[in-house]
């Protein structure tokens, strides 16, 4: 009786089942298929080109200029939303009034969409009349086109990605905080432990799961960066700031290679598991060290 | 006590700038929205008036009106989807300790963890064979599968932490798993059906990867595409682009702000499992 009552909710899984074949499996193995044909995604012609298209891939300048592009926006971003995070979580955790609404406005910027903050961040980097030229113009400065210098472009990305998400990660340490025991400080204080003694050996073991979320979380959202890029920069100048999302997206729609598009994605793939699974299990092994 | 007082100043000094840098960009926007096209005074200066022409631009010409009720409508619709068919997988998930569910587990694992860019390509092809281009079952469908990971999780351990008995009594009662569930278990998932709508209404709401490949007709934009399109049509006109990207978040932090507290926790649960 039990036992054909567990077989029977089973039943529950289906409709979740059948969209994940349906939209994630599916299209993904057709990927795996499409990233060996020549195809512009369009028409009828498909043609079978074995791994040409990762052959290509692998010389391509514009894939291993998108792929470390990729690793700076995921790994860059992390370490400055963590390490910003924390400290605002820190300070939030502090005694003074109006805390609630510090936490709000940081909070805040996680609710707009990243294309909009993209396209509200160029009304501070354009070049005529930019929010940032005004200033350096008042300062008696020469005015700067920030979007056109690589480099530039590339800092600016990280930089907003990050401070428009470390609410994130702020939120995920304060939580985290809460569940330091106060009576921990008091016993170190009395030993004569020093704020960075404390912060060494009480709090940050104690946040081990905190940091462990919010780096996987921020990491896996950098990887896959696309809309902030998009709107700021559209990959360029040339193919300088392209993500491994947007250069997809360039190539099917722009160069029409849908192949060699299904080959950047698997690829990218590839990458963003590798990523995060390195990154998992190091700090599962922390994890239980610190335990 | 004087020095005492001076030296906890810091704080509000450092709180003051914190939230400056962090609210700059809502200040420029809002800013920029009401000031008229021919005032040509620096993005920082507020307008000493009101120009509301410019939200009519971004209503009428930049389409803002037709935008802003398509991605209510493909939000709410994928966000109930989200929530029922999500507690429904979370619900075998969380109480059947078997084999199955292992395998199950690791299946919704692995499909959280391949990216939309991995799948995009083959999915418009494959969306454009079965109709669901330029439709709003096809983003519905889409930006469902996609949060429903999420979804399954934060219900499933909500629902390990709530004790059986209840549903033992149902059952000795004469109650179907189907009864029992409706009638016994949803219910009880009030507080984390709350953080579930949050996080995966906020990811379909600003969606823009998904929607600029499967809706390509200008009868059908979500607000991330209006945006995008006024931007680059109508580049030179700042104020009316402001506008729209001010009318496109508004809706959002209006509910963050009422809603705050659920933001946060929802945020938590999800991040930390």
């Amino acid at each position: 009786m039990k036992k054909q009552r567990g077989t029977m909710i089973n039943l529950f899984y289906i409709p979740a089942i059948i969209l994940f074949c349906g939209f994630v499996v599916y299209p993904f193995l057709q990927g795996i298929r499409l990233s060996f044909m020549n195809w512009n995604g369009y028409s009828q012609n498909m043609k079978f080109v074995g791994l040409k298209n990762y052959i290509r891939l692998f010389q391509d300048a514009n894939v291993k200029t998108a792929f470390v592009n990729t690793l700076i926006y995921g790994v860059v971003s992390t370490i400055i939303q963590n390490i910003l995070g924390l400290a605002y979580a820190l300070f939030l955790n502090m005694n003074f009034k109006c805390r609630t609404i510090v936490r709000t406005i940081i909070y805040m910027p996680v609710m707009i969409a990243p294309l909009i903050m993209g396209y509200i961040m160029y009304f501070f980097f354009q070049y005529d009349g930019g929010a940032i030229n005004d200033i350096l113009i008042w300062l008696g400065k020469e005015p700067i086109d920030f979007l056109v210098n690589s480099n530039a472009a590339i800092s600016i990305i990280v930089i907003v990605n990050s401070l428009q998400f470390v609410g994130v990660a702020m939120v995920i340490y304060l939580a985290g905080l809460q569940n330091v025991p106060a009576m921990y400080y008091e016993a170190a204080m009395l030993d004569g432990a020093t704020f960075w003694d404390r912060f060494r050996h009480i709090t940050l073991p104690l946040l081990m799961p905190a940091i462990s979320s919010s780096t996987i979380l921020n990491l896996i959202g950098g990887l896959k960066l696309f809309d902030l890029v998009m709107a700021l920069t559209s990959g360029g100048p040339g193919f300088s700031t392209h993500s491994l999302s947007t250069l997809v997206t360039n190539q099917y729609f722009s160069a029409q290679s849908a192949g060699y598009a299904s080959a950047i994605g698997i690829i990218s793939f590839v990458l963003i598991m590798v990523i995060s699974n390195v990154v998992t299990k190091y700090f599962d092994k922390k994890e239980i060290d610190t335990q | 006590m004087k020095n005492k007082k001076i030296l906890g100043l810091w704080k509000y000094l450092l709180a003051l700038i914190i939230m400056v840098i962090h609210f700059v960009p809502i200040y420029m926007v809002v800013a920029i929205a009401l000031k008229s096209p021919y005032d040509h005074s620096s993005r920082w200066i507020f307008p000493g008036y009101v120009y509301l022409k410019n939200i009519q631009t971004a209503l009428e010409r930049g389409g803002m009106l037709s935008a802003l009720k398509n991605t209510v409508i493909i939000s709410a619709v994928a966000v109930v989807l989200i929530v029922v068919i999500g507690a429904m997988a979370a619900y075998p998930l969380a109480r059947n300790k078997s084999k199955l569910n292992n395998v199950v587990r690791g299946f919704i694992m692995g499909v959280m963890m391949i990216p939309p860019l991995s799948i995009l390509v083959p999915l418009y092809s494959y969306m454009a064979k079965i109709g669901g281009i330029n439709s709003y079952w096809g983003i519905i469908v889409t930006l469902l599968t996609f949060q429903l990971p999420t979804s399954i999780f934060l219900f499933s351990s909500f629902i390990s932490s709530i004790p059986v008995a209840l549903e033992e009594a149902a059952a000795i009662d004469g109650c179907g798993p189907f009864q029992t569930f409706f009638r016994i278990i949803m219910p009880q998932l009030k507080p984390v059906t709350a953080s579930v709508i949050i996080i995966t209404g906020v990811n379909c709401w600003n969606n823009y990867q998904f929607a600029l490949y499967l809706l390509q007709s200008p009868k059908i934009k979500t607000v991330t595409l209006a945006i995008a399109g006024f931007f680059s049509a109508d580049a030179s006109n700042v104020n009316g682009a402001a506008a729209a990207a001010f009318l496109g978040i508004l809706p959002l932090i209006i509910v963050f702000l009422f809603l705050q507290k659920y933001f946060i926790q929802g945020m938590v649960d999800s991040a930390i499992k």
